[in-house]
């Protein structure tokens, strides 16, 4: 079960009071204030806010790319906010898979190259690996394109191996910012299909950022990031509706 | 006593610094080279990238490459230069000359010693009983250059008549041995391709004297091959030397192995003044001065040029780095460490070296061989050598290039990996 009020036990992901402060010239900037946050194994959230409100800092949180100025990020029982920093790369490599807005696919490489890289840092022989990259990519129905470079690929066949490259490792759970933002409505339906069925079929837990109500509608629940903090999408109704009564 | 402490302080902090950049030289090379089996980025990721930024890439090869033809180029020079030298001495020769000389051109012994020397034990001698030695006079005489036609000072040396069978590796190419007793020269093979009017046939006027060419003869590539052989006897007068004195005599040894019983027999013999000492080492000793200056001329100028190199293959691994931002981030976020960042831009960096090291050899091996000449400082005539080229010196100019190509990577590859993830992936 998703929920943003931080009381609950045994959640797969366990985030409480989370903080971030950034700091420009001589400004603090409260980006995250006290931030709660439960996710079970096999949930699918979207997180919706205004540009700027702090979704990006909030995954980035979330998957171990930056540490935050105070409260605890807890996952499968792991605390990564005091990992040291060589722990947290071996943690995301184990734990987290990322998709982008962008895809970052490495353009030198090819598609198969690309959804290999988590595999490299495994101790899986080279059979094994290429049996791995064949399923990824069989799952993202690109098994045709293998050979392909990104250059060579349409915007929605990009993502769908940076989909195939974040699940190749089989991560405890997926981060996605804003998977469809650079993508036309067919390309983004087609990686929001893929999405579900990751999420239906393979039991993948999915914590996305996207700016679509439309996308935000095929997660199980949306949660909206407002000043610093999450609030789920009915709740923020009431709250409406409650201001004007 | 303050001021002594601060020096000695400064020098063992130099020191230190020295012995730190070379640790980090020699293990940033191995990590390097060794990143593809310590390290997890694949190294196709490496030759794509220099492929794809191809001409910032060749900028920082031609820089390493022409650094690396230059500081081989000089070792070849240095080292083809000192092998001509050895080359003229025989391991089984002893050169005897007045104690206290340090060349050829000081020396002065007198005929009654080289007799005595003739009789010491360790002379080799003809079957027919003569003894292997070979008094010599030498003198410089200037002669034109073929290449530009101004004078250059060319070795002249009077030897015996027997001379060919004390260098045996002197062979006669063309024509005969001079005649003892008349004005005949023969004429080494460099020097007929170097100096005007030395070939077959010609005449030759100096010490107002008109010397037939009567011989070319072939010494191997030594130093020789840039002398004028002729009669001692008549050489001396042509000089206006005193009679029945030489400045060197070579003797040959029944063996190499019977040199000290020879030198010792001499040393201590009261009434001799002379020094001995083996050909070979002699001639080593010859060639080490200037030896000594083209390579420190070399390595200054190769030194100088490394500093660019280095500089080009900072910049075009800064560029590197900042172009690929994003993906040295991505890469970071997927769990590859920033070790393995380092060393795959190392790795990089030396391949960018690895690559024009091999370039700047190949580019200075078709001078492999080819002849040059020089004055040689202790004779002060010319002497004609050629640049010789070895897999030790190609070898050298390769760890050369990748010493360069690991100072050029290092810092950008130190600060790839240090670049905080979150931001780095906010660049576009
Ligand atoms: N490294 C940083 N230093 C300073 N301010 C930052 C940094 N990263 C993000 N911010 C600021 O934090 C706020 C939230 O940014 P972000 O998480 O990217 O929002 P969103 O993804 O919701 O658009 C923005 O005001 C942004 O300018
Ligand atoms: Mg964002």
């Amino acid at each position: 079960m998703i929920s943003v009020n931080g009381n609950q036990a045994n959640s797969l992901i366990q985030v409480r009071g989370l903080d971030k402060t950034y700091r420009r010239g001589n400004e603090d900037i409260h980006v995250l204030q006290g931030l709660n946050l439960d996710v079970d194994q096999g949930d699918f959230v979207a997180f919706m806010g205004p540009s700027g409100s702090g979704k990006t800092t909030l995954l980035n949180l979330l998957g171990g790319l930056d540490l935050p100025t105070r409260g605890s990020v807890t996952v499968a029982g792991d605390e990564i906010t005091h990992m040291s920093r060589r722990r947290l790369t071996q943690w995301r490599a184990r734990h987290v898979g990322f998709i982008f807005q962008m895809y970052n696919l490495i353009p030198v490489l090819t598609a198969l190259q690309n959804v290999e890289l988590p595999l490299l840092l495994t101790r899986l022989s080279r059979a094994e690996r290429r049996r791995h990259v064949e399923t990824a990519l069989a799952i993202v129905g690109l098994s045709d394109r293998m050979q392909h470079f990104p250059r060579q690929l349409s915007g929605g066949q990009e993502q769908r191996v940076a989909i195939a490259r974040a699940i190749v490792a089989d991560p405890t759970f997926l981060l996605c910012d804003e998977p469809t933002g650079d993508l036309d409505r067919k390309s983004a339906d087609e990686v929001m299909d893929l999405l579900q069925r990751l999420v239906n079929e393979h039991r993948k837990t999915v914590l996305m950022v996207t700016h679509d109500p439309l996308v935000a509608r095929i997660a199980k629940l949306t949660l909206h990031l407002e000043k610093g903090v999450l609030v789920e999408a009915g709740a923020r109704q009431d709250a409406a509706a409650g201001a004007v009564s | 006593m303050l001021l002594k402490l601060l020096f000695g302080l400064g020098l063992a902090l130099a020191a230190a610094a020295a012995l730190l950049l070379l640790l980090l030289i020699v293990g940033g090379i191995l990590a390097g080279l060794l990143a593809p089996f310590l390290g997890a980025v694949p190294v196709s990721y490496n030759f794509r990238s220099l492929r794809v930024r191809w001409a910032s890439t060749l900028v920082a090869i031609l820089g390493i490459a022409g650094t690396v033809g230059v500081f081989v180029a000089m070792l070849s020079l240095a080292h083809g230069f000192h092998a001509t030298l050895v080359a003229s001495g025989s391991p089984g020769n002893a050169l005897v000359m007045r104690a206290g000389s340090t060349s050829e051109m000081m020396g002065g012994i007198t005929l009654d010693s080289i007799r005595i020397v003739q009789d010491k034990p360790g002379v080799a001698h003809t079957p027919a009983g003569a003894p292997l030695v070979t008094q010599e006079v030498v003198g410089v005489i200037p002669i034109p250059l073929i290449r530009t036609g101004t004078d250059t000072n060319v070795q002249v040396r009077g030897v015996s008549a027997n001379v060919l069978q004390i260098r045996k590796f002197v062979q006669l190419a063309q024509g005969r041995m001079f005649t003892p007793g008349l004005d005949e020269v023969v004429v080494g093979k460099n020097a007929l391709q170097t100096y005007r009017g030395l070939a077959l046939g010609d005449t030759l006027h100096f010490g107002g004297v008109r010397w037939k060419v009567v011989g070319i003869f072939n010494a191997g590539g030594s130093a020789f091959d840039s002398e004028i052989w002729c009669d001692a006897r008549i050489l001396s007068q042509v000089l206006q030397r005193p009679p029945d004195i030489f400045q060197s005599a070579t003797v040959h040894l029944t063996s190499p192995a019977a040199f000290q019983r020879f030198k010792d027999a001499i040393t201590s013999d009261p009434r001799l003044n002379l020094e001995v000492e083996r050909e070979v080492d002699y001639y080593a000793n010859q060639s080490s001065t200037m030896t000594r200056l083209i390579t420190v001329l070399g390595g200054l100028v190769a030194l100088i040029m490394a500093v660019g190199a280095v500089f080009g293959a900072l910049n075009t691994m800064m560029a590197a780095i900042s172009e690929r931002g994003r993906e040295i981030a991505t890469l970071r976020a997927l769990g590859f460490s920033s070790w393995n960042v380092v060393l795959s831009f190392l790795f990089e960096s030396l391949l960018i070296a690895f690559i024009a090291g091999l370039l700047g050899c190949l580019a200075v091996l078709p001078l492999n061989g080819w002849t040059t000449s020089t004055m040689n400082m202790q004779s002060f005539s010319n002497v004609a050598f050629a640049f010789q080229i070895t897999f030790g010196l190609l070898s050298l100019g390769v760890a050369f290039a990748l010493v360069m190509g690991v100072l050029g990577g290092l810092l950008p590859a130190v600060r790839a990996a240090r670049r905080p993830v979150a931001l780095a992936l906010r660049e576009l």
